[in-house]
């Protein structure tokens, strides 16, 4: 009788795994992510096709319906500008790996605080344009850092999972909304505000548009330089900064940081309260340049969607700008796209493909010739 | 307001909260966090009220719930245990996935009217019993019983039983166990499994049973991730996951029945003068969670009790660790 062979002994090569030394180049990671990206968006389209729908065209139609002529490239701008305030706020934190999944709740208190300044009001209806768009960026990055503020000043007293306060604030933060809109500014029985007047209004490139016809009709505001510069700040912080590199060796091996005298607790409390100032700005920005009132419905899951934007970027400041144009596009464009779980959906595998390929670049992994060992 | 209604209607909600607790307890006994509850439960949920749609059988509907989670929970596990990836961010990515198929396939769920639920029942004799009877054993679901009976169950099985003591050597000392001879990998695959399997029996619960139907994302509404604050406040023992899970039903409970009466402890009822005020209690159950997990680390520190020592550490053969 023959032996019997199992079946790894018939198949000539094996895999083997090797955990990397050296470090992998940028080309190396920027393939293996587009990798993952690519992979994603099959796994997508096999979802796509058993609900029935056609994933081909699905994409297609995000593609141009996002980046199709400059009219709805403006509109994929303005869903971006949030995204990348949001995206930074994740990345701070994250970097230090304080997980912070609270910036959708911050980013509500974000709007809340820009909201007060004409509804409570702070300032004078007929107050100059700087002036209102300075003090509401102010009320807007307090309230938000404030709201970090809560699960950071928990955490480091009572050593509160940051993961589950931050998140439980995200509830409580949408229902604090909600009361002041149902019953404090309500207009007219209906569960909004007032429209904020015009001098309120971030300046958008259509309100140029008798200077320079061309602008006509783009909606993208002055959020988006808010948050140019957001990044550039956050970048200069992590990466030149005194501060930065505390944040960056606790991320690494706080045990290390700990022996280096560095103070854990000021560390929580700063980020977290910087993380929230960014998403609560990215509030301010949405309500001041896009809703114009405040409401219940200000956010598809900004918040969430910054916690993958900043992983896609690899907690890179700069890399979060190309991201969040991205996923901008896939907001935008997804609102049409039926059934309505589709982009979360997406959202979900992109991130799933992302964190297994990380393997790839933490490991080498070799298809071996058994026959040559 | 009376608070045997109250109590009751605790202990019904609060076992959804109780299965996916008693999940998340046996994942995180095993070492592996699982923040991926939510995802799981919305996926049960929508799983069985679907099944059950189209076979007309509840008891088919929580089958595939079940297994409909535990699948899920297996991409979670694959990541962390075979990649080694971060579990929180696996976590977290899990609830996106899960959240985002129950939505894509639940679609044209809410248009689906009437189904057959998991029956509900009195136990002769013991409902009897005054106050207990009322409250714990008269006309609840069937479920809430399974419930009852799950958490002697897992209490003697992770305290008194040779696997559960392979569970805890796993989520405690994992090295230790591999040399032993207890297969780490396997141990984790598999209590992640179980731990996908409660999650999605707690959502099957929600649409089969509490409160029947299906509504998109509001269907769990955070409840997954209150198991999880949970989860902590029990020490990652079953019957503290019972006492929460109970406790926090009757809240959730408490929170819409204050409103209805015009006095309140000899006052005016605010809450019923000024509707609005009740978006402040809704508010409670999260702010109770956060409540919660100061009260579970301070009585911890005082118990030196701890999370398994493992807990959120890939395990990789002879690399030095724990």
């Amino acid at each position: 009788m023959p032996e019997s062979k199992s079946i790894q002994d018939l198949i000539p090569f094996r895999i083997k795994v090797e955990p990397r030394l050296e470090e992998t180049t940028w080309w190396q990671s920027l393939g293996i992510t587009l990798i993952a990206l690519v992979i994603a968006l099959l796994l997508g389209a096999v979802v796509l096709a058993m609900v029935g729908g056609d994933p081909w065209r699905a994409y297609a139609h995000i593609a141009k319906a996002s980046f199709g002529d400059i009219g709805v490239f403006s509109d994929t701008m303005v869903k971006a500008i949030p995204l990348i305030l949001v995206g930074l706020a994740s990345t701070v934190a994250f970097r230090m790996k304080l997980w912070n999944i609270g910036a959708e709740g911050q980013f509500f208190l974000g709007a809340f605080g820009a909201s007060m300044v004409v509804l409570l009001p702070v300032l004078p209806e007929d107050s100059p344009r700087w002036l209102f768009i300075l003090v509401m960026m102010l009320f807007g990055i307090v309230m938000g850092a404030l709201w970090g503020f809560i699960p950071a000043y928990l955490k480091v007293k009572f050593n509160v999972n940051e993961v589950i306060s931050t998140l439980m604030m995200n509830y409580i933060a949408v229902k604090w909304n909600d009361f002041f809109i149902y019953a404090v500014w309500s207009e007219g029985g209906f569960q909004m505000s007032k429209m904020f007047p015009k001098n309120a209004w971030l300046p958008r490139l259509t309100d140029y548009g008798k200077i320079i016809p061309e602008l006509r009709g783009l909606t993208t505001h002055l959020g988006l330089v808010f948050a140019l510069i957001a990044v550039v700040i956050v970048w200069f912080i992590l990466y030149r900064s005194k501060w930065g590199y505390e944040i960056r060796l606790i991320g690494d091996n706080p045990k290390a940081a700990n022996y280096a005298g560095i103070q854990l607790k000021k560390n929580i409390i700063g980020v977290m309260m910087l993380s929230g100032g960014l998403a609560g700005l990215a509030g301010m920005s949405e309500i001041t340049g896009v809703v114009h009132r405040l409401q219940g419905a200000i956010s598809p899951g900004y918040g969430f969607t910054g916690i993958i934007v900043a992983w896609l970027a690899k907690l890179n400041p700069y890399l979060v700008v190309i991201v969040s144009i991205l996923f901008g596009a896939l907001i935008l464009a997804g609102r049409e796209i039926q059934p309505s779980g589709v982009p979360k959906l997406i959202q979900g595998i992109i991130l799933v493909c992302l964190i297994a390929s990380d393997y790839l670049v933490r490991n080498r992994v070799r298809i071996v010739n058994k026959a040559k060992e | 307001m009376d608070p045997i209604i109250i109590l009751q209607a605790g202990v019904a909600t609060g076992t959804v909260l109780l299965f996916a607790t008693l999940g998340g307890i046996f994942s995180e006994r095993a070492g592996v966090m699982q923040l991926g509850l939510e995802g799981m439960m919305l996926l049960g949920a929508m799983t069985a009220f679907s099944v059950t749609v189209s076979t007309g059988n509840p008891w088919l509907g929580l089958l595939a719930a079940m297994l409909a989670g535990g699948l899920l929970s297996q991409i979670h596990a694959f990541i962390t245990i075979t990649l080694h990836a971060d579990q929180v961010v696996s976590g977290l990515s899990l609830t996106f996935v899960g959240t985002g198929i129950a939505l894509v396939f639940g679609e044209t769920l809410s248009k689906a009217g009437v189904i057959s639920l998991i029956p509900k029942i009195s136990v002769p004799v013991l409902t009897n019993i005054p106050v207990v009877g009322p409250i714990f054993f008269t006309n609840q679901s069937v479920l809430v019983y399974i419930g009852y009976a799950l958490v002697p169950l897992a209490w003697y099985y992770i305290y008194h039983t040779r696997p559960g003591m392979h569970l805890r050597a796993v989520g405690e000392q994992p090295s230790a166990a591999d040399s032993l001879g207890i297969n780490v990998f396997r141990t984790r695959y598999f209590y992640v499994f179980v731990c996908g399997l409660f999650s999605g029996l707690a959502g099957a619960t929600i649409s089969l049973a509490i409160s029947p139907g299906w509504f998109s994302e509001l269907t769990t509404a955070g409840q997954g991730w209150i198991a999880i604050g949970l989860v902590i406040f029990s020490q990652w023992d079953p019957v503290r996951a019972m006492v929460g899970s109970y406790t926090f039903g009757a809240l959730r409970r408490l929170v819409l029945d204050i409103q209805g009466p015009t006095m309140l402890l000899g006052m005016r009822n605010p809450f019923y003068y000024n509707p609005y005020l009740g978006i402040f209690l809704t508010m409670l159950p999260y702010a109770f969670t956060i409540f919660v997990l100061v009260l579970g680390s301070y009585s911890a520190a005082k118990k030196r009790l701890g999370a398994p020592a493992a807990l959120g550490i890939p395990y990789v053969r002879g690399e030095r660790g724990l």
